[in-house]
């Protein structure tokens, strides 16, 4: 007590005092700062409650698009062309990793890891939006996938992801048909409805994939969740699930195409079969083909680069996009085209001697026949059967370029066929317009015999030969090859049949006049000296065909060709046309064996393979097989 | 003392209270701080439980600290202000020498360092500062006519300088900011001529510039985001944006109890400790965030009402400034939490779960009952 007395030495009623007075201010301090925070607390909780309580529900709620089931592709009889797998891919989301290098290197250690999948995840890093997961590697196998989940503590970032991919079980067999989906482009994006495509990371490139992109890919579903900070979901709130997209049937057989890639062994072509009655396109080939599940993850460059840069080019679909001469496939439509002119009788013959000179050429050149020696006295039929270059160089010359031309394009030559599938070619038939127009040049009589034995400027496409092999079968009845045979709804299970298109057909032609050009393709294959007679021995069926050899060079005046001599690459196209049965055709085919050489010889029992197939159902076998 | 009396509303006269208000004053406690306390208490518990995903272990610690907390302040209570004013230079050249310990072991260990390991605990010197700084500040002043010269004044800065400074190196700006405040507390109520305070503000101002050089880099991050959280919504300014949403999404009744989307969704950062308050508003709205303040004023205005009553300087000092200190830490952490201040680290004082900050309220607590308690008996 004594102690505290000392302080009032001082004057304790004065401090005291002040002491209280300071202490008043701080009270009204206190209070307006207190006031200050309810003001903040007010503007925030009353004032902006509904400008906050929309950000909230902003951050809890999120709407995530669901991607729609891709519909599987099927051929006529129900074989799986393309379908739908689980697949694992390892991603990562860069924010969440502490040392990017010391997760690639233990993830190397861990699974199989390739510096051009390092490398391009590296090029993704660069271009991404934040807490976006990045694909390292697609189609972890089982062992990958439970050797991650082992080691997940020591490697933060890194996911695992379960999607369906897209997988071609017989693959190399459909792969120019059904073609193959890839990931989505930059340059895809641009073109597509991005709303649709909100969740899928597959889109289709080429081949029926592409064509029927709209009906595969489905209608896009979405949810609303309730998900935390992370972005994990919590609950489900609500769910609008997506449409899955239609399962196609196509009209193709898958045992015909087999067999046809058995029938072509090593060389390259194409070939293509329809039934000539409703376009349905039952057989598409071009040799070699590829394996189109590589191009379903993305391929690294060098592979694709190997691809694209093989001599064979096996990307390369010579059924719609390969343009060779078609030699003498063209002439049973010259035939007819001299016919129905007038220009000649079916059995007035000529003399073949071998070779032909135009009557006011003055050099006196010759155009040679295939045959040195000459067919001697030669009517049309013969000259089909037997493929006398002589009698259509005559018929053509009285013929003239421009009415060749007309003819030919009222078969469709010359154009696109309008089939379900992107990249087909058009195709030439030249007439004296066209000449001026790409040369600036005038015509030549001489060109005139030389196209008119499907050389010179003539070209036409493996689709286009088949094409017009139909519509000689249906006696000028055209129409529109399809791939495409049902579209099914897989909820429904409804099938939607895709109805035969048909074609401005070849109009004013005398039936006798058909009779006499099918009768002579028939002497083709069952004629005495029918070009590909080899190929018709034993046949069960009757078949009319024709066969061409078309000239990959020309061959001066005067040499010979010896086809022991030349390179492979220089050998002649073979080609053969050919419908069957006879009375009531049901398939159309043609056949392009590259540098194969002689049409009957190479090309024709090719075709007679796949007829046999379909027409006879011999090798109902299991002839599937890869 | 009168045993007959029946009046024990008076909480200013207890000489003549009966009942239980003589046996609170028997063993120094005061009931209404210590009744507002306890629900203080209870309300932090109930929101901690929400903000800690219902986990009753993250409870039952808080629980323990809570209850070594208000044994803290009991024990305190009991201590005579006379003992305390004769401690208050040990206590605070202890203090500072911690202090000093610490940042050379800071400097040894690399990184922030704000801990002495004593083999049983860990024990942090900036919180005893908490308490020693406005105690060495009211002892000083108390032993000379007020309002103190020039040159005590001057050593009074320096008293509140030097364990300022420590602190803030640490780096500890939210800690280092109430050491400030309370020694700063001490020599306003003290009567600082108004003259010093505006030329101090003048100082402070334009010595800003230093200050911010001074800074360390995320310190200086926090100031820029606080100007403009939208500038890095994912980074830094991410607190401040979800837990004005939280806030702002409460309205005025709230969400309800453990329905608060921004917690249970972890899109609120350190929602258990120092960013509670949005946890709170969140659930409870605007009506439990003025029940909250009301507590919270209620503790403030006790506090100053013990100081306006406490009979010597000593003891008013110190009770003034460890009430002011109470409010502000208040005031910073809802105006961080709220948006209105920058994000330090100041905890939602007896609300917020964790820190030793608990057991330092409580300490004060316990030293405003000892003052209130032994006052001496006029009369």
């Amino acid at each position: 007590m004594a102690k505290l007395d000392s302080f009032t030495l001082k004057d304790p009623i004065r401090e005291s005092l002040m002491f209280n007075r300071r202490l008043m201010i701080t009270v009204v301090v206190v209070i307006i700062l207190t006031l200050i925070l309810l003001g903040r607390l007010f503007l925030l909780q009353v004032i902006n409650n509904t400008h906050y309580t929309t950000l909230s529900e902003k951050n809890r709620v999120n709407i995530l698009p669901i991607a729609p089931t891709r519909g599987m592709i099927y051929d006529r009889n129900g074989v799986l062309i393309a379908h739908n797998v689980p697949s694992f891919i390892l991603q990562i989301v860069a924010e969440r990793v502490e040392n990017m290098e010391a997760t690639l290197s233990l993830l190397k250690q861990l699974i199989t890891l390739s510096d051009a999948e390092i490398k391009r995840f590296k090029r993704k890093l660069h271009r991404k939006r934040k807490f976006v997961s990045i694909p390292l590697r697609y189609r972890l196998s089982d062992t990958e996938v439970a050797r991650i989940a082992v080691n997940q503590y020591r490697l933060p970032g890194v996911q695992i992801k379960a999607e369906l991919s897209r997988h071609y079980p017989i693959g190399k067999l459909m792969a120019h048909v059904a073609g193959y989906v890839g990931r989505i482009s930059e340059a895809d994006l641009r073109q597509l409805d991005t709303s649709e495509y909100r969740a899928s990371s597959h889109i289709g490139k080429v081949g029926v994939e592409k064509f029927y992109e709209n009906i595969l890919h489905g209608k896009i579903g979405f949810q609303r969740v309730e998900s935390n900070a992370q972005g994990r979901i919590i609950k489900v709130l609500e769910r609008n699930l997506p449409t899955p997209g239609q399962t196609l049937y196509l009209n193709i057989d898958a045992n015909l195409q087999a067999i046809a890639y058995k029938a072509f062994g090593e060389d390259n072509g194409a070939l293509m079969a329809m039934d000539p009655e409703t376009g349905a396109v039952l057989a598409m080939i071009s040799v070699p083909s590829y394996d189109p599940n590589i191009f379903v993850h993305g391929l690294a460059s060098e592979d694709f680069n190997k691809l694209r840069k093989s001599p064979h080019r096996p990307l390369f679909n010579r059924a719609l996009r390969g343009q060779y001469p078609p030699g003498s496939t063209l002439k049973p439509l010259l035939g007819l085209a001299g016919l129905e002119l007038d220009e000649l009788q079916a059995y007035k013959p000529i003399d073949c001697k071998g070779w032909y000179v135009l009557d006011d050429d003055v050099d006196q050149r010759r155009y040679r026949d295939w045959k040195k020696t000459g067919h001697g006295s030669t009517n049309l039929i013969d000259a089909i059967a037997e493929s006398c270059d002589i009698y259509f160089y005559d018929l053509s010359y009285k013929l003239g370029i421009d009415r060749i031309h007309q003819y030919l394009s009222a078969f469709g030559l010359g154009n696109k066929t309008g089939i379900d599938m992107e990249g087909e070619l058009k195709g030439i038939i030249p007439n004296k317009d066209w000449k001026r127009r790409h040369y600036n040049e005038m015509w030549y009589p001489g060109e005139t015999l030389i196209n008119g034995i499907g050389q010179g400027f003539m070209l036409t496409t493996p689709l286009q030969l088949t094409s017009f092999t139909a519509t000689l079968s249906q006696a000028g009845k055209r129409v529109k090859p399809v791939i495409l045979k049902a579209t099914q709804d897989p909820k429904t299970g409804l099938i939607q049949t895709i109805k035969p298109q048909p074609l401005p057909s070849v109009h004013q032609i005398n039936v006798n006049n058909w009779e006499t050009i099918l009768g002579a393709m028939r002497k083709v294959v069952h004629g005495a000296k029918g070009s590909a007679r080899g190929m018709g021995y034993g046949l069960k069926y009757k078949m009319a065909g024709k066969t061409g050899t078309a000239q990959v060079f020309g061959i001066k005046e005067g040499e010979q060709y010896k086809k022991e001599e030349l390179k492979k690459k220089l050998h002649d196209h073979a080609l053969f046309v050919a419908f069957a049965p006879y009375e009531k055709p049901r398939i159309a085919i043609a056949v392009v064996v590259e540098n194969g050489g002689g049409g009957g010889s190479v090309a024709a029992p090719i075709a007679r393979k796949i007829m046999d197939h379909y027409l006879l159902g011999k090798g109902n076998e299991p002839v599937l097989v890869k | 003392m009168n045993p007959y009396s029946s009046n024990n509303l008076d909480f200013g006269d207890e000489h003549r209270l009966g009942g239980r208000g003589r046996f609170l004053q028997r063993i120094h406690l005061d009931g209404p701080l210590l009744f507002a306390l306890l629900l203080l208490a209870s309300i932090g518990l109930i929101v901690i439980y929400s903000a800690g995903s219902q986990d009753s272990g993250l409870m039952l610690r808080q629980i323990i600290r809570l209850i070594l907390g208000f044994i803290m302040m009991v024990a305190i209570a009991q201590i005579h202000p006379r003992t305390l004013s004769h401690w208050a230079p040990w206590i605070f050249a202890a203090g500072i020498l911690m202090l000093v310990l610490v940042l050379v072991l800071g400097e040894v260990g690399k990184g922030a360092q704000r801990w002495l390991n004593l083999g049983l605990f860990r024990f942090q010197p900036s919180e005893l500062m908490k308490l020693a700084l406005p105690m060495m500040i009211a002892y000083y002043l108390g032993s000379t006519p007020l309002p103190p010269r020039k040159l005590r004044l001057l050593a009074c800065s320096l008293l509140v300088i030097i364990p300022t400074f420590l602190v803030a190196k640490q780096p500890d700006l939210g800690t280092a900011l109430l050491i400030a405040s309370s020694g700063i507390f001490g020599l306003f109520l003290a009567g600082i001529r108004w003259r010093l305070i505006v030329s101090m503000f003048i100082l402070m101002a334009a010595s800003a510039p230093f200050a911010w050089n001074m800074m360390h880099d995320y310190q200086q991050r926090r100031v820029l985001t606080f100007i403009n959280p939208e500038t890095d919504p994912l980074g830094a300014g991410y607190h401040i944006i979800q837990s004005t949403i939280a806030i702002g999404s409460g309205g005025v009744y709230g969400k309800g109890w453990l329905n608060g989307t921004q917690s249970h969704l972890d899109f609120l950062p350190e929602r258990s400790t120092d960013f509670i308050f949005a946890v709170l508003s969140e659930e409870f709205g605007l009506i439990g965030v003025l029940l909250l303040l009301s507590i919270y004023l209620f503790i403030t205005a006790r506090g100053l009402m013990i100081a306006s009553q406490a009979q010597d300087t000593f003891t008013r000092l110190l009770a003034g400034s460890l009430t002011l200190t109470f409010f502000v830490y208040i005031f910073v952490n809802i105006g961080m939490v709220s948006g209105l201040l920058p994000v330090v680290g100041v905890p939602l004082p007896l609300i917020s779960y964790g820190g030793t900050s608990v057991v330092t309220i409580m300490a004060s607590f316990g030293i405003l009952m000892s003052i209130k308690t032994n006052r001496k008996l006029v009369g």
